[in-house]
């Protein structure tokens, strides 16, 4: 992994900004309906904060919050979360992803609310681990962890 | 509405900033105007109207892309060979 130089200024906008980065993520991940954005890019935003740490604080002080263990699983849920929501719908007697057949005790509309949610948070899901699995990779975190 | 003196100049901005990253030599400061090159495209596609494409290019074209080129010149060599 990167060796880091110590930079004050580094260090305290990092841990100043991940926080806002973080809640501007899952704002944009559960207003996806009806404003711009939506899973992929919240999930980008999410990997970003987590490369942000990766990059500046270094990998003592990175490595707990997001072990370089949970990007692939994190990918795999992710993917499980939307493939399962659509093959819920087809399975209770509906087309794949037609989120009126979830059987879900709500009224069609909040089904559907529901149903484009949990699509979001999985594309959110798979998008995260997926982008921070890549950058562990690259940059060699998992063979020496 | 955004003005269209504004447009322009993000054209310009971006063009400059392409070509600096062409021509300068050193790999790390190319992929950092890389980074300003998809920031300003990003404003680009939001002043056109076109927001979830702009949203798209400033997360991934700024942010994830320009870290993963960084991985990349830190693995290789700094200066440009060519």
């Amino acid at each position: 992994m990167i060796t880091r130089k110590d930079s004050v200024i580094l260090d305290v906008v990092t841990r100043i900004m991940v926080p806002f980065i973080q809640i501007f993520a899952f704002y944009v991940i559960f207003h996806g309906h009806y404003s711009p954005g939506g899973g992929f890019q919240g999930g980008a935003l999410l990997a970003g904060s987590v490369l942000l740490q990766r990059i500046v604080l270094g990998r003592d002080r990175s490595l707990p919050g997001f072990p370089v263990k949970w990007g692939v699983p994190f990918g795999v849920i992710g993917v499980l979360l939307f493939f399962g929501t659509g093959l819920l719908a087809q399975v209770m007697g509906g087309n794949f992803l037609q989120y009126d057949a979830l059987p879900f005790p709500m009224d069609e509309v909040w089904l559907r609310n529901t149903g484009i949610l949990l699509v979001e948070i999985g594309v959110a899901f798979a998008v995260m681990g997926t982008l921070i699995a890549i950058f562990d990779e690259l940059s060699g975190a998992g063979e020496e962890a | 509405m955004t003005p269209t003196v504004l447009i322009f100049g993000f054209f310009v901005i971006a063009t400059v900033a392409a070509l600096v990253a062409l021509e300068v030599r050193d790999l790390l400061a190319a992929s950092a105007v890389l980074s300003v090159f998809s920031f300003v495209v990003a404003l680009l596609y939001v002043s056109l109207g076109a927001v979830d494409v702009g949203f798209n290019e400033a997360v991934l074209g700024a942010g994830v892309t320009g870290v993963l080129f960084l991985v990349a010149v830190y693995h290789t060599e700094r200066r440009s060979g060519d």
